[in-house]
């Protein structure tokens, strides 16, 4: 049976093409790769070349002819063994050319139950994440006093033990113990293999890390902040957060990257920045941000074990602090859950990290005036845990939040939009957002100060939407 | 004037200079059997008619967005196959059609993935540049130039990590090559004495820029210099220079020496993408690389002359290939869409 050749299309928008020239005549032996014919467009020139090996039967549309459409068939090739007797009119015993992208989803459409307007992708609801309960503490549970540094250590080495895939990578974890001291003790106990210094390669070390969660280890990849962090941007996004999903569901990234983020004191705008809205708008990835050792030890030991790729976004200043931690053989918490620390009945305060020392200062302040906070820890950003904050918004029926990043797209305007579309009619106040300064980090101390959140503006803002 | 000078030089660049020789700097000649010949033929000249029918289904409107070809390359992806062992990884950037049909995986699942299908291999999520096989040990299809240097030390890191004596074999182009995270992932592998043979695919375009244009070192297999990691180039339109040069890097690795580099010297007959006109190089220069050095055809010739096979054979051999190739452009053009419940699986687990 002829062959057809079709007119190609250079691009997936090109509809139709100038047949330019013929570099084969009627009767001319043709073998795979050769070029028969050139077209154009617009744009460029393209040669078209034979698939099929045998003898170009017939020339349909000759050269010289403009706007063929795609798809047209321009010549016919005839197998070996087969005359031009099979090029009756000049056309193919097959049946007219397909229109294979429309007969597709057609096909598609045969499958699929019940098609009516609401299944069009763009309709389709994306399905809601289960979060486990936060797990009961027993009564009578001792509770150590720790730093947030000893608490992310201990669930680190205690991951570690448990799991021999697990293994930290990083600047200074190893011999120098942690240019913060987090992986104090680490390299003493499970050795080079597993606690392993890195050059200063961001971009390198971080693909290394996904290149080996692809092969199943699960690596804690540590920035020396997440200021580094942006040189091995685009291994954690196009790499890390999409190979799932690009996969088909067939490669896991299951791996955590941690490091301190945000504000340190005094080291200016290029090691002072909050990441936390930059990661939560990516698919694929999650994104932690605990205020207190407890929560960091609790929620660093569910991110080892999760198997998605898991932003977890510590803090400098907080990593001093000592709080107490229950003292159970496997204390893990739920990604995604918010945690009420202040009830309150007056107004909803919404922070995370060091934000949460900002709110709760304030709720105390507030407290004096008559003003009672109700005060959310959001813990997770990605998932976020809106159930909770609408929950308490409908007590309150009003909304700080408070976060060191730059106000725009930032962590408190996603939960403002949030709030508008989930819950307009239980807000009595505007959402307030209380933020960075759109400065860069400046260096003086009085400057500095200035651009970052104080308790004073959070105060202010509250007075704003309870109309004090 | 500087436009002239490239010229001349690219002319004076042989794309076959390379001599198969491995780390050790001995050049190796490898004689096929006819088994072997027989091997090399089949897989080279199933990528390329499947490379030549996703051109065509391309040109009809079933294939969308990029579609990058390896018509020209499929010596290397072959013959580095055919020196590996199972267990050893493979990973490389968008130009991946040749690899994962050399990987094993099924010319079905590729092409349904080409043209965006429930039976691709991921699903229809992932489409040309983006596709795997953890069974087959074939870890993508990287859209992002170099992105893959990284991830597939990752993977020879992962490999000494379990101690499991396999060996990461990653791809790149001479594009690539001028990445920033290429030398990272260098400084790394060679520090730590991984186990990864880096392939470099010197096909002497990235997209339009011709290595002349865009190298200060042109010579890639000297790139390792600086890490102490050795490298040599070979005849990538050979499939028994390859083989050769792939056995010798890839026993380097096994014993724990460390990582290698092969340059392979090759080239692509098609566009950078199927809508790129190649305006860029002459049409002398691709009709000299066919007829002169064609993979293929050097193969078919060494079968003839040696009378392991006839044109009869050898039409066979071709119509075999075609129907699988067939036969996978047809279930990729009826196989349906994905379901639109996939939109929202796999972002997490």
């Amino acid at each position: 049976m002829p062959t057809e050749i079709l007119m190609p299309a250079l691009s997936p928008t090109m509809e139709k093409g100038n047949l330019a020239k013929w570099l084969k005549k009627e009767g001319d032996t043709v073998k795979s790769g050769d070029v028969i014919a050139e077209i154009e467009t617009d744009k460029a020139t393209m040669e078209v070349e034979a698939v099929d090996e045998g003898t170009l039967g017939k020339i349909l549309v000759p050269a010289g002819t403009n706007d063929v459409a795609v798809n047209t068939p321009i010549a016919m090739i005839l197998a070996d063994g087969e005359d031009a007797s099979a090029l009756k009119d000049g056309k193919p015993a097959a049946a007219p050319p397909p229109k294979p992208a429309e007969a597709a989803p057609a096909a598609a459409k045969a499958e699929a139950p019940a098609p009516t307007p609401a299944a069009k992708p763009s309709t389709v609801q994306a399905p809601a994440v289960p979060v486990a309960l936060e797990p009961e503490v027993p009564e009578g549970t001792e509770l150590v006093t720790m730093t947030m540094r000893e608490a992310l250590r201990d669930a680190m080495a205690e991951e570690m033990r448990r799991d021999p895939d697990v293994f930290v990578m990083g600047e200074e974890v190893a011999e120098y113990q942690g240019a913060y001291k987090v992986t104090q003790g680490l390299l003493e106990e499970f050795g080079a293999r597993r606690v392993i210094d890195t050059p200063i390669t961001e971009h390198g070390f971080a693909g290394v890390g996904i290149g080996a969660a692809f092969d199943g280890l699960k690596p804690i990849v540590e920035f020396m902040t997440f200021n580094f962090a942006m040189q091995a941007l685009d291994q954690l996004i196009n790499s890390a957060a999409k190979t799932r999903y690009m996969s088909g569901g067939q490669v896991q990234v299951s791996m955590v990257f941690r490091g301190p983020n945000g504000a340190a004191s005094r080291v200016a705008a290029q090691h002072s920045q909050d990441y936390s809205s930059w990661y939560s708008h990516v698919p694929g990835l999650k994104v932690i941000a605990p205020s207190n050792a407890a929560d960091a030890k609790g929620l660093l030991k569910a991110a080892i074990r999760d198997p998605n790729p898991v932003i977890f976004l510590e803090n400098e200043i907080l990593y001093g602090h000592s709080s107490p931690v229950p003292k159970l053989d496997d204390y893990v918490l739920p990604i995604g859950r918010a945690r009420v620390v202040r009830p309150g009945k007056d107004v909803t305060l919404v922070a995370w990290s060091m934000g949460m020392t900002y709110a709760i200062k304030a709720a105390e302040e507030l407290s004096k005036d008559g003003i009672e906070a109700e005060v959310i820890d959001l813990r997770t950003i990605k998932p976020m845990d809106t159930a909770t904050i609408i929950a308490s918004l409908k007590k309150t029926g009003r909304v700080v939040t408070v976060e060191e990043g730059w106000k725009q797209s930032g962590v408190g305007s996603e939960i403002a939009a949030r709030l508008m579309e989930e819950a307009f009619d239980y807000l009595d106040a505007p959402v307030m957002r209380v933020c960075g300064k759109d400065v860069p980090m400046p260096y003086a101390a009085n400057l500095e100060k200035l651009a970052l959140p104080s308790v004073a503006e959070v105060v202010e803002a509250v007075k704003a939407v309870t109309y004090r | 004037m500087a436009v002239a000078q490239t010229t001349q030089t690219a002319e004076k660049a042989s794309p076959v200079a390379g001599n198969g020789a491995g780390p050790s700097g001995a050049v190796k000649i490898a004689e096929f059997t006819k088994e072997q010949e027989l091997q090399a033929l089949r897989q080279m000249l199933l990528i390329r008619r499947f490379e030549e029918k996703a051109g065509q289904m391309y040109g009809m409107g079933l294939i969308g967005g990029f579609c990058h070809l390896y018509i020209g390359q499929e010596a290397v992806v072959v013959g580095m196959k055919l020196a590996a062992r199972d267990g050893d990884q493979m990973i490389t950037g968008y130009r991946d059609h040749g690899h994962m049909l050399a990987c094993g995986m099924d010319p079905k699942g590729v092409m349904a993935e080409l043209t965006g299908r429930r039976g691709g291999y991921s699903k229809g999520k992932g489409g040309s540049m983006h596709m795997f096989s953890l069974e087959k040990k074939f870890y993508g299809g990287h859209g992002i130039v170099g992105a893959q240097v990284p991830l597939g030390t990752g993977l020879a890191f992962a490999n000494k990590y379990r101690g499991n004596n396999a060996v990461s074999l990653t791809y790149f182009g001479d594009g690539a090559a001028n990445q920033g995270q290429v030398y990272e992932s260098f400084n790394m592998a060679e520090l730590w004495k991984l186990p990864v043979v880096y392939v470099i695919e010197n096909n002497r375009y990235a997209m339009g820029t011709s290595v002349t244009r865009s190298s200060a070192q042109t010579d890639f297999s000297k790139r390792g210099i600086s890490f102490n990691i050795p490298g040599s180039q070979v005849d990538g339109m050979d499939v028994r220079a390859v083989k050769a040069a792939s056995e010798e890097a890839i026993a380097w690795c096994r014993a724990g020496k460390g990582p290698v580099i092969l340059e392979m010297m090759t080239y692509r007959y098609r566009g950078h993408s199927m809508s790129d006109p190649a305006k860029y190089r002459t049409k002398e220069e691709v009709d000299r690389m066919r007829t002169e050095h064609d993979p293929i055809e050097q193969v078919r010739k060494r079968l003839l002359d040696k009378k392991w096979a006839n044109e009869e054979d050898l039409k066979k051999i071709d119509a075999s290939v075609r129907a699988v190739v067939n036969e996978a452009a047809e279930f990729a053009t009826h196989d349906p869409e994905p379901d639109v419940s996939e939109l929202y699986t796999d972002v997490y687990r």
